[in-house]
């Protein structure tokens, strides 16, 4: 198969190109190739998305979202690897959970899967989880994701036995204590609705002490979904003194502020909460200065009935696999503040390389992982269009570009429209 | 009539709506006094008060206000914990909704609660307390008081001292006094100041001699033991030595200022019971303003259809 007349997005630039595949491989890069294929004019080739932050919530939350149906949703947003979060029922802190995530994955064979185990059993805190066996069985890194490990002696432990082997801790960074049982960000809009906030210092004091353990200990660490002005800037001062820090954000840190709370939605109650326009901005110049390395969804599936309810009882999370491509297009490239390549490398690239995944660039050789968008579409953001379970969205009715046309994953068209 | 089919809050009520309330409120207020007590306006209408919370004073008042204008009032004291497990409140609306109530009075300890409620039911929605976000039916009665006593709310300094981040009484008296004209002075310990209501029109003050400082009105917040748990302050008695107003204080304020609480007062705590018991002192006739401005807030919002 070849792909033609697309512009492709390199990691050193946008240029015209045509690419063979082969046996699942990118097989030739040429100005021309003759042969059978898809015509990409006007579109948009990107090396394979890769979302290194989402829940699929199988097994054991399968009311909200399915291997399946999450992996169609993937493939629908331009995914074509995701790594999914250990907080399933039961926890996904064992070989034999992280091989029913494979295997089921496989069976569904839409986009690849990447299985992330817990840090402890049964996410308590206590002791370590299988980490060896599980990464024995294929899962790429650990996390305890929806809580941070309570003690820091625990983490330390903890990232000291994963580097072993070579996994790295995806950090959830909130003090729990601090946290108290805040929803929002504690601010304006947290005393105006009565809503119980949050202080930023929730979240950066755990970022820290995720960065002093790694700086302490000289290995890596991965701080998830930051939103706060001040976390970013921890984590630079970080990374200039040589720390082994990566970082993550979400669209919904960039492209919202607090005031959505106003109206008492709960599809925008999310863990850590949308915070404030500096936070926003901050977030934006650490995509650009490259302090924040990725950008994921945390795609967060829930049944409407999980959020049809009072605002402190819904459940945390955002619906993102189908929105954040467009998002984030729309936000950073046309907003001016990356481009093509850099958001490449933010989607791709990066996630790859933090996780040694294969993929993340269009090379010879290389899987023949494409993300094909058209640009130029405009469309407007309806969760009935979704086809993940989980249509819980803060962006109904928000204008975007960019549309996913082609979802290619080891030279199969998985997705297209 | 109101412009609103609910009301949730004086966030969302405007100047004209809140004047509307209070000058029916008034009235109500006076076949009140001649001990009136029934009155046709409600007559034919069902109301249901659903508390998830206790209340005695509040639950009592509106029952009373319904009963006074001759409506069926039907009260559900939902324990606490069925917040969290069985029926859920969207499914209890559709229910009292079937039922074919006018008017859902609800007091919830989630904010937002009445706004999700008013989202899914025909009925009108009237929030008697949610969580830390609005009980406009108190700040309406402080409302009436104060204007009974002055000429006009414009102009008039409120200062409100004690637990006012957990306040929803705080906030709808903001949202109410500033639309009304007035000016509204605020203390509290830090731990117990919410974040930004400077940017909500309040006058943040570092001290109490500050905030009274001027005032027409002192009210008192109760603090709210049950919420203490986290040690916002050492005790009830060093809260009462740096936070609480006593007669000392009350010297900042205007001559004459009125003192006003929305109860249950900790005596010796917010207050000193020389206040509370003095001639100033206007709690006990914010009980029955209590029942007069909701009396108008169902009438009002039931009138349409009478």
């Amino acid at each position: 198969m070849i792909v033609k007349n697309a512009e492709v997005v390199f990691a050193d630039g946008v240029k015209k190109a045509d690419i063979r595949i082969e046996g699942g491989k990118i097989a030739e890069i040429a100005p021309s190739i003759q042969g059978e294929g898809i015509d990409c004019t006007g579109l948009t080739v990107f090396p394979g998305l890769i979302d290194m932050h989402v829940h699929l919530r199988e097994p054991g939350f399968e009311k909200k979202e399915d291997i399946l149906s999450g992996s169609r949703a993937a493939v629908k947003g331009g995914f074509t690897q995701v790594c999914c979060m250990p907080n399933t029922k039961p926890v996904t802190d064992n070989k034999v959970v992280v091989s029913y995530i494979k295997n089921r994955a496989k069976e569904v064979g839409l986009c690849k899967v990447h299985p992330v185990g817990a840090i402890t059993e049964g996410q308590e805190g206590n002791n370590l989880a299988a980490i060896g066996a599980m990464k024995a069985a294929g899962a790429v890194a650990i996390s305890e994701d929806g809580k941070s490990v309570p003690s820091a002696k625990m983490m330390s432990l903890a990232m000291q036995y994963a580097s072993d082997f070579g996994l790295k801790c995806l950090c959830h960074c909130e003090d729990g204590a601090l946290v108290d049982g805040g929803v929002v960000n504690e601010g304006y809009y947290s005393t105006l609705t009565g809503l119980k906030g949050s202080i930023r210092a929730a979240e950066d004091i755990i970022i820290a002490r995720e960065i002093c353990l790694a700086e302490s200990l000289s290995l890596p660490v991965h701080i998830c979904h930051v939103s706060t002005y001040s976390g970013v800037q921890l984590i630079r001062e970080a990374k200039a003194r040589g720390v082994q820090v990566t970082a993550e954000t979400c669209p919904h840190y960039f492209t919202l502020t607090d005031e959505v709370i106003a109206s008492f939605d709960t599809n925008t109650k999310v863990n850590p909460p949308i915070r404030e326009e500096k936070d926003r901005l901050a977030v934006i110049e650490g995509l650009k200065d490259g302090t924040l390395d990725c950008i994921v969804t945390d795609h967060a599936p829930h049944h409407f009935d999980d959020k049809n309810v009072e605002y402190a009882l819904a459940a945390f999370g955002i619906s993102g696999l189908e929105t954040s491509f467009a998002l984030s297009y729309t936000a950073l490239v046309k907003g001016g503040a990356l481009t093509l390549c850099e958001l490449a490398q933010k989607m791709s690239a990066n996630p790859a390389a933090i996780l040694s995944l294969e993929g993340g660039a269009i090379a010879v050789g290389a899987p023949a992982d494409l993300t094909i968008a058209d640009l130029n579409a405009a469309w407007t953001i309806d969760p009935k269009d979704f086809v993940s379970k989980g249509k819980n969205t803060p962006f109904t009715g928000r204008e975007v570009y960019g549309k996913i046309r082609y979802t290619v994953v080891d030279g199969d068209v998985k997705y297209s429209a | 009539m109101l412009k609103h089919k609910d009301v949730l809050g004086l966030y969302e009520l405007d100047a004209e709506e809140i004047d509307e309330i209070l000058t029916v409120g008034m009235s109500m207020k006076k076949l009140l006094r001649q001990n009136i007590k029934k009155l046709p306006h409600l007559q034919g209408k069902s109301v249901t008060t659903l508390f998830y919370e206790n209340s005695t004073r509040t639950r009592c008042s509106f029952e009373l206000a319904t009963k006074y204008m001759g409506a069926h009032v039907v009260n559900i004291a939902a324990a606490s914990s069925s917040v969290q497990k069985g029926e859920t409140l969207v499914d209890t609306g559709k229910t009292l909704d079937a039922m074919k109530n006018d008017v859902i009075v609800i007091r919830h300890p989630m904010g937002g609660a009445p706004a999700l409620l008013a989202k899914t039911v025909k009925a009108h929605v009237v929030n008697a307390g949610d969580g830390m976000n609005e009980h406009p039916s108190q700040a309406l009665l402080d409302m009436l008081t104060m204007r009974e006593n002055f000429p006009s709310l414009q102009g008039l300094t409120v200062a409100i001292l004690g637990d006012i981040r957990h306040s929803r009484v705080a906030k709808s008296n903001l949202f109410g006094l500033r639309k009304m004209g007035a000016t509204v002075k605020m203390f509290a310990p830090r731990t117990l100041m919410p974040a930004e209501i400077d940017k909500m029109g309040a006058v943040v003050c570092r001290s109490r001699e500050e905030a009274v400082e001027g005032a027409d009105v002192v009210m008192g917040l109760r603090i709210q033991l049950e919420r203490q748990h986290g040690g916002n302050f050492p005790s009830l008695g060093e809260y009462a030595k740096f936070y609480g107003v006593n007669e000392e204080i009350m010297q900042y304020a205007k001559k004459g200022a009125l003192v006003m609480h929305p109860g249950p007062v900790n005596r010796g705590v917010e207050l000193t019971s020389g206040l509370i018991d003095g001639d100033t002192s206007r709690i006990e006739e914010q009980v029955l303003s209590g029942i007069a401005v909701r009396m108008a807030i169902l009438f009002l919002l039931t009138k349409e259809e009478i």
